[in-house]
């Protein structure tokens, strides 16, 4: 200001202008902090709303979790985050503390099941390969039960079926895991179709227990009477049948699987209730020939060597299976007097399928359906009169291996099945190839009967005595050499001289008688002859003389003219 | 300082128009009092200045809970989202590298709001105690306090920058948290309070008639 006005007096200033106060003395400024703590104080009541409840999951390792950063997803949405962790007082597991969101709260009940999720690379399959670069998170399942429940135990290993996911559990008793894991695959004609959840070794340690699951549209095919065996890998097998390779798929080669299916005469069985407990078979071969149910067992004596008939070998009906063999032993009979002990073969035969390899049962059982005992007993004995047997028959040449076979043996002794014993006897009959044996065995026990020792013993007396022989032939040559030959000599040139004589004697005769009158001739003829024999006899001696053993062996071949 | 020797207007019963600049005589009877020349309300204090000060002080006070308990910024990432509170903020920034920026943040969002707050309510209370000691220090406060408030706006000026720029969408972006708006309420509320309290106060006695130290 730099016309400063010289101060005026006070009195000379205008006054103010007095109107009435009109509000009240509380200002209304007051409103600001009452709308800011209104404010405030909402959002603390949303904040206290949105948090849900802390729930407690105990891990048995806290590998890869993080307070305060690793969270609880369900279906990838986050539903929770971890708050703290810290090892139980057991100093066992590690236990963490969760912050869950408010909409979790209806989960978090009896059956609600958490695991940590990180990147899984098995042959099944590569899971989880987002949390390399985030980091584990937890899983979370949620349960069916309804009581609710704060503390919670991890999964060792993230359940394979998710919870909501339709389908059916099935529970598999096996004697072993074979090549089976978490998640295998289970094939219904080649079509997977459902996974393995779960399995468990039985408190006796006596096998396990595995949890499968079918999804929803398969699982009706799952019946009372489905078999499920192993279909991990290849399955090769040499028995009565011969060399067998079995398959699945490839997968199934590489990482194992289970699979299914319902013999087609059981084909329309209702389906089984959720949790049915089924056997599980090695191969199919096992699971589609053993019984669910009703087998029956009957012991067949056999008489002949039973070597090569093992326990399980099939037995047939006109080359159908219809049973096995359960046991192989060796009894006393009874039946005769004296001591003797046969080959008691203990078969389960099922009578189900035997009926229906037969006929329609309804028409063999008179309508009904259910094979009662008497029905049965009325059938086997009808077959048994029609000479039905059980013979041992070789399965195979190569192995040895021998199966039971029911077969008609027409002219078989009359028998009938023993009911009153326990189980009953089946009659039987030799095998064919037993036969063959027996007549073998005959004929070697003929050649065995043969005195081959008093042969040999003649032979050589025999050979003994040709030498001897031999010797002297030899010595009565050497005489004619030395003796024989030189008279020999002399009387042929006395015969040629007694032949000159008479020829001239002859010519003076053939003077005397015509040339050709009867006598002249004739003589003539007879004195041919004589030269002809005077002839061969030096023929011989000359022979003889060069050839002295043709006395014994007769004249070489090369010799002869 | 001392007061001795120095003459209020409001001492010798007069008052300026706010608004016109007139000079008037307060009459001594309660009512409203208007300028006689524009009509502008008269008064030779800001009426309510401490009550109002004290409620916007407080209103501060309640925003600044909020605003440090709710996230200010959210960081999205394939990975996962991340949000932060102030203090987390400062927490991450601290490291060998980046101190002195989470100094800076510390100092700008957390110890400038409070200090304000506590500055005031110390200015608010000796006033209302009639305190006539080391006034010139607390006029110095008083203006410290003024210059100083725009500045707290630091944190959500880098906060509204951060969210426009880093818009990276899918790999990376970034999205406000309502601790923000909280946090510019506390400072805007800071400087309105600041704004109401008439610095007058300060040096007026607590009986018009006393001279001289007390």
């Amino acid at each position: 200001m730099a016309e400063r006005e010289a101060a005026p007096q006070a009195a000379e200033l205008p006054l103010a202008e007095v109107t009435a106060r009109k509000r009240s003395r509380l200002s209304a400024v007051w409103i600001i902090p009452i709308i800011a703590a209104l404010l405030g104080g909402w959002i603390a009541v949303q904040k206290l709303l949105a948090e849900g409840p802390t729930i407690e999951i105990s891990f048995a390792s806290a590998d890869g979790l993080e307070a305060g950063k690793t969270t609880v997803k369900y279906n990838g949405v986050d539903v929770g985050r971890i708050e703290s962790l810290r090892v139980a007082p057991d100093r066992q597991r590690i236990l963490a503390s969760v912050q869950m969101t408010p909409a979790a709260r209806d989960w978090l009940v009896d059956g609600t099941a958490f695991w940590v999720v990180s990147a899984r690379i098995a042959a099944g399959g590569v899971s989880g390969l987002g949390t390399l670069l985030s980091g584990s998170y937890i899983g979370m399942q949620i349960g069916t039960g309804s009581e609710r429940v704060r503390s919670f135990t991890a999964l060792a290993v993230p359940p394979v079926v998710a919870a909501n996911a339709p389908g059916r559990y099935f529970r598999l008793t096996a004697a072993n895991l074979g090549s089976l894991g978490f998640g295998t695959p289970i094939y219904f004609r080649r079509l997977q179709v459902g996974q393995v959840a779960s399995y468990q070794l039985n408190d006796d340690g006596r096998g396990l227990t595995i949890r499968v699951f079918i999804n929803a549209p398969y699982d009706r095919y799952v019946k009372n009477e489905t078999r499920f065996w192993q279909a991990s890998g290849l399955d090769v097998s040499l028995n009565a049948n011969g060399l067998e390779v079995r398959t699945e798929s490839l997968t199934s080669i590489l990482i194992g699987g289970l699979a299914f299916d319902t013999p087609a005469d059981n084909a329309d069985a209702e389906p089984a209730a959720a949790d049915t407990a089924f056997e599980l078979f090695g191969d199919q071969v096992a699971a589609m020939k053993a019984p669910e149910r009703g087998s029956i067992h009957y012991v067949l004596h056999f008489d002949e060597s039973v070597r090569g008939l093992a326990v399980g070998a099939p037995m047939t009906f006109l080359g159908m299976p219809i049973g096995e063999v359960v046991s192989v032993r060796l009894v006393a009979d009874r039946r005769k007097k004296d001591v003797s002990v046969r080959a008691r073969v203990l078969v389960a035969a099922y009578p189900q399928r035997f009926i229906d390899v037969l006929a329609d049962p309804q028409v063999l059982t008179g309508g009904s359906k259910a094979l009662t005992p008497a029905v049965r007993h009325a059938l086997m004995d009808g077959l048994v009169a029609r000479g039905l047997r059980a013979q041992l028959q070789p399965g195979s040449l190569l192995t040895g291996q021998l199966y039971v076979a029911l077969t008609y043996v027409p002219q078989a002794p009359k028998a009938k099945i023993d009911w009153h014993s326990d189980p009953p006897v089946f009659p039987s009959v030799k095998g064919s190839f037993t036969d063959i044996e027996a007549r073998l065995t005959n004929i070697l026990a003929k050649i065995e009967g043969m005195p081959f020792e008093a042969i040999g013993r003649d032979l050589q007396q025999s050979l003994a005595t040709l030498a001897k022989t031999l010797q002297d032939v030899d010595a009565l040559v050497k005489r004619w050499d030395g003796e024989l030959t030189p008279e020999l000599t002399s009387t042929i040139a006395e015969t040629r001289r007694t032949l000159v004589a008479a020829e001239r004697t002859f010519a003076g005769a053939g003077k005397a008688v015509a040339p050709d009158s009867q006598l002249m001739s004739e003589l003539q003829a007879t004195v041919v002859e004589v030269k002809r024999a005077a002839q061969s006899i030096r023929v011989l001696a000359d022979y003889l003389e060069r050839h002295p053993e043709a006395l014994l062996r007769g004249k070489s071949e090369e010799t002869q003219e | 300082m001392s007061t001795a020797g120095f003459v209020s207007a409001r001492s010798l019963g007069l008052a300026g128009c706010e608004a016109c600049g007139l000079v008037v005589r307060l009459p001594a009877a309660g009512g409203v009092d208007h300028c006689p020349r524009c009509g502008e309300r008269l008064h030779s204090r800001r009426p309510a200045s401490i009550e109002r000060s004290w409620a916007l002080a407080i209103t501060a006070l309640v925003l600044y809970v909020p605003a440090n308990l709710l996230p200010v910024m959210t960081t999205n990432t394939p990975l996962g989202a991340v949000s932060d509170t102030i203090m987390q903020g400062v927490v991450e920034l601290w490291s060998p590298t980046s101190w002195p920026l989470a100094i800076v943040v510390f100092v700008a969002s957390v110890t400038i709001p409070l200090g304000k707050l506590i500055a005031l309510a110390y200015l608010l209370l000796t006033v209302q105690r009639g305190s006539v000691r080391s006034n010139g220090q607390r006029v110095r406060l008083y203006r410290l306090l003024k210059f100083i408030g725009r500045w707290s706006m630091l944190d959500v000026f880098v906060d509204t920058f951060v969210v426009a720029l880093i818009q990276l969408r899918p790999l990376m972006w970034v999205e406000p948290g309502a601790g923000v708006i909280f946090f510019a309420g506390v400072v805007v509320v800071t400087m309105l309070a600041v704004n109401s309290f008439d610095p007058r106060l300060i040096w007026d006695l607590p009986q018009q008639e006393r001279h001289g130290d007390g």
